[in-house]
């Protein structure tokens, strides 16, 4: 607990902030670092997802190439990515967007395969066009899931973004690493604490924004929660 | 550790999966009761001649470590090897344990680590700073005239354009200059503010490398992305890239000669054996060695058993 | 075939993995040693966690957020860190055991939720109806009910831990990681990419192997009904 608190007064510390290694300037990288990973993977991955999730082809390769990354050793990537480009942002970059495909990826073809067939039916019955049924019934019925799977890979991001500052990337890793040689616990659990933190206020944005994008006309439809008595049920024991 | 490799080389002849699933299963359940009861550190003291000899996660430190381990074989020990070891504040309670008997350190590292307040010297003020701070049951045997010592190293290029000698030389760079090195440096008493206050130099930026002055180090500084860079002197990286170390006539940095500590366990013909190596281990022998292994890529046991042959301390 | 050598090789020689398959294999055995309990661990300790997340509706927000803050936590400052509050010794492998296994609680507990969330309450009133006590359902019923979603998280929590264990090289533990730490001082590439196909292979033989478990232990699940990815919240039908 000792320690814990002594990574929290070195957080709380004001002269720690500042500079190029302020804690207000590695966090402001870290959550940059972070953010172009996850823009980037989404623009590689949600329209891959959408296409397999929307034809149904491509499924079995698309899943275990996710599986393959997902064994990924970031370190060893970084590493490898690092001799051959050098140092800085863009070895990290690379590995990191390779890192948060896969639950992109996921969450796109999941939202979309999770969409019910005889909705899917209905729309064409309807006579919408197949880029009309992506628009307005995939794409928004699929939301919530997509969500989550951005949500999942913004954890793994910003938790693995750390290794950013192994070859000169910046990012709160830097307290990590400079800690562990000097054997400076507080700033090590400092830097830890952060990252944590981000985390979780991460977590917290992307569960809300999962929550306002379910269609309200989904929600209204829904049962609440999933153990509530079926009519059926209730009917027979008459309670 | 290789019974199962039998059942791996199955799956290669491509018998069919299951045999391949099974082998997996087998092989990881036989390399589980392995390694759960091998575990070298869980058997505390050694028994008689056996002595165990540790290493730091450093290749360089690992010849050193082996040239040990084998030259104490031929004075007829048995040794136990635990190298690769991460951080001095694994190695040294282990040593202080009896958990490791024999490990190569480097004079000014272990003064660092166990005096925060170390001040720096010549190799006797700093020897004698750690004799004092040592803890119990560890001893400091002689120390080589070889050492891996901290450097301000620029490219021949970059020394060339400023006439740059010694580190104050730095003085004559018109252009601003990035340093690369491990996060830690920028804290060190060798760092960039020695740079500023002894020096009257300033940088205009540190970025942070990992690999304690490695390939990706040198790479940043010979592709300019960093103008100066903390390489160590016995690495071979700076012949192979034409890099220039700068001279050090102030004594900026610590001396880091190699020096062996050791355990109680360790008896007098041991000691007189790892004396007899570090007498014959210069500072150009052991570049030689650390280029066998970075550039040659032989393997630390093959590198260590040439040596010892060439220096005629073994057969 | 393969060398018996009198001792086990210590460091890589030369360009080619085939030169170093001893060296290879060893570090592969300490590997496994090091990241199959965790596995094992992380699901039978998620097992009582998403039970209780399942039963009692208010704990699972709360245990959902610990379980992620868990997972945001670092590995190498766990991997430091740990010892000291659990007082080991560093390089102690019982260390790295403790910190995968967190983790692969942190990523197991969600998906034993919901698993257990997705059976129907209609079948457990049908089994308590049939004479199953509260126990007996849970693990007749319930459990296998829930077995496909346990297989994916058990396959995720396998495939992560492997990779992950490769990050305690840094600490010095042994582990295909040092591949990586000494193919990047030695500037061996092959030896970092030995490394990486390595743990991609072993990680990818166990996700085939938990596939083929599944397959043994729930044989009424082999009809081709789309695998729910595992961050799916199940979605009731409409």
């Amino acid at each position: 607990m000792n320690l814990f608190i002594d990574g929290l007064l070195w957080i709380f510390d004001p002269a720690h902030y500042g500079g190029t290694n302020g804690i207000n300037t590695r966090t402001l990288e870290h959550l940059g670092i972070s953010g172009a990973v996850l823009l980037i993977a989404i623009v590689i991955a949600v329209p891959l997802g959408y296409l397999i999730g929307h034809t149904g082809r491509g499924r079995g390769f698309i899943i275990a190439l996710s599986g393959g990354v997902r064994a990924l050793p970031t370190l060893g990537l970084i590493a490898v990515l690092g001799l051959s480009i050098g140092i800085g942002l863009d070895a990290p970059l690379i590995a990191l967007v390779i890192l948060a495909i896969p639950s992109v990826l996921a969450g796109a073809y999941s939202g979309f395969e999770a969409v019910d067939r005889r909705t899917i039916d209905a729309a064409r019955a309807m006579g919408m066009t197949e880029w009309q049924i992506v628009r307005r019934v995939e794409i928004p019925l699929g939301l919530p899931l997509l969500i989550g799977g951005v949500r999942s890979a913004a954890l793994q991001v910003i938790a693995t973004a750390t290794l950013a500052d192994y070859i000169g990337g910046g990012g709160l890793g830097h307290y990590i690493f400079a800690g562990q040689q000097t054997g400076d616990y507080p700033q090590m659990l400092a830097g830890s604490i952060l990252v944590v933190a981000l985390a979780l206020i991460s977590e917290g944005l992307f569960g809300l924004l999962q929550r306002l994008v379910v269609p309200a006309g989904v929600s209204a439809g829904r049962p609440r929660n999933v153990r509530e008595r079926s009519v059926r049920a209730s009917a027979a024991v008459g309670s | 550790m290789t019974p199962y490799t039998k059942e791996i080389s199955m799956f290669a002849a491509g018998r069919g999966r299951l045999v391949a699933v099974g082998a997996v299963v087998v092989g990881a359940a036989i390399a589980l009761s392995g390694c759960a009861s091998g575990d070298p550190l869980d058997e505390g003291s050694s028994s008689g001649e056996t002595l165990i000899v540790g290493s730091q996660g450093y290749y360089s430190n690992e010849i050193i470590a082996e040239i040990y381990s084998q030259a104490l074989e031929d004075g007829g020990y048995t040794i136990e090897r635990n190298y690769q070891i991460g951080q001095r504040e694994v190695y040294l309670p282990q040593l202080e344990d009896g958990k490791i008997d024999v490990f190569p350190e480097y004079i000014g590292g272990l003064d660092q680590a166990l005096n925060s307040d170390a001040a720096g010297g010549t190799k006797e003020e700093v020897y004698a700073d750690v004799e004092k701070v040592l803890p119990e049951g560890l001893t400091l045997l002689d120390t080589a005239e070889a050492s891996d010592q901290d450097s301000w190293t620029v490219t021949e290029a970059f020394a060339t354009k400023y006439k740059l000698t010694d580190i104050a030389s730095l003085k004559n760079v018109t252009e601003p200059i990035t340093v690369g090195g491990n996060a830690e440096l920028e804290t060190r008493p060798y760092g960039p503010t020695a740079l500023k206050d002894k020096y009257g130099i300033t940088i205009a930026g540190f970025k942070a490398v990992q690999d304690s002055g490695g390939p990706l180090t040198v790479k940043a500084l010979v592709d300019n992305e960093i103008q100066l860079a903390n390489i160590y002197t016995a690495d071979p990286n700076i012949q192979t890239n034409k890099l220039v170390a700068l001279d050090d006539p102030d004594g900026l940095f610590f001396p880091q000669n190699v020096v062996p500590v050791v355990s109680d366990k360790v008896d007098d013909k041991a000691k007189e054996i790892l004396n007899a190596v570090n007498a014959k281990l210069t500072s150009s022998d052991l570049v030689g060695l650390n280029s066998e292994s970075v550039n040659d890529k032989k393997s630390s046991e093959a590198i260590a058993t040439a040596w010892l042959k060439k220096v005629g301390l073994v057969k | 075939m393969l060398l018996d050598l009198a001792r086990e090789p210590t460091s890589w020689s030369g360009i080619s993995p085939l030169e170093n398959v001893p060296y290879i294999l060893g570090l592969l055995g300490t590997h496994l040693a090091t990241a199959l309990p965790p596995i094992v661990l992380s699901f039978l300790i998620s097992l009582p966690l998403g039970w209780l997340a399942n039963r009692y509706r208010w704990s699972r927000g709360a245990l959902l957020t610990v379980v992620g803050i868990l997972y945001a936590i670092p590995s190498v400052p766990l991997f430091v860190v740990l010892p000291v509050l659990i007082g080991t010794g560093l390089q102690d492998p019982i260390n790295v055991v403790i910190a995968l296994t967190l983790y692969g609680i942190a990523l197991m507990v969600r998906s034993t939720a919901d698993g257990l969330e997705s059976v129907d309450p209609d079948i457990r009133q049908a089994a308590t109806g049939m004479g199953f006590s509260s126990r007996g359902r849970f693990w007749r019923v319930e459990l296998p009910l829930a077995g496909p979603v346990l297989i994916a998280g058990l396959r995720v929590v396998a495939v992560s831990t492997i990779s992950l264990t490769t990050v305690g090289a840094v600490l010095g533990i042994k582990s295909l990681g040092r591949l990586f730490t000494e193919g990047i001082q030695r500037n061996i590439p092959t030896e970092i990419w030995t490394g990486i196909l390595l743990t991609i292979v072993v990680a990818l033989l166990f996700d085939v192997l938990i596939v083929l478990l599944g397959r043994v232990l729930l044989p009424w699940n082999r009809s081709s009904k789309p695998a729910i990815s595992i961050m799916a919240p199940k979605l009731a039908d409409a």
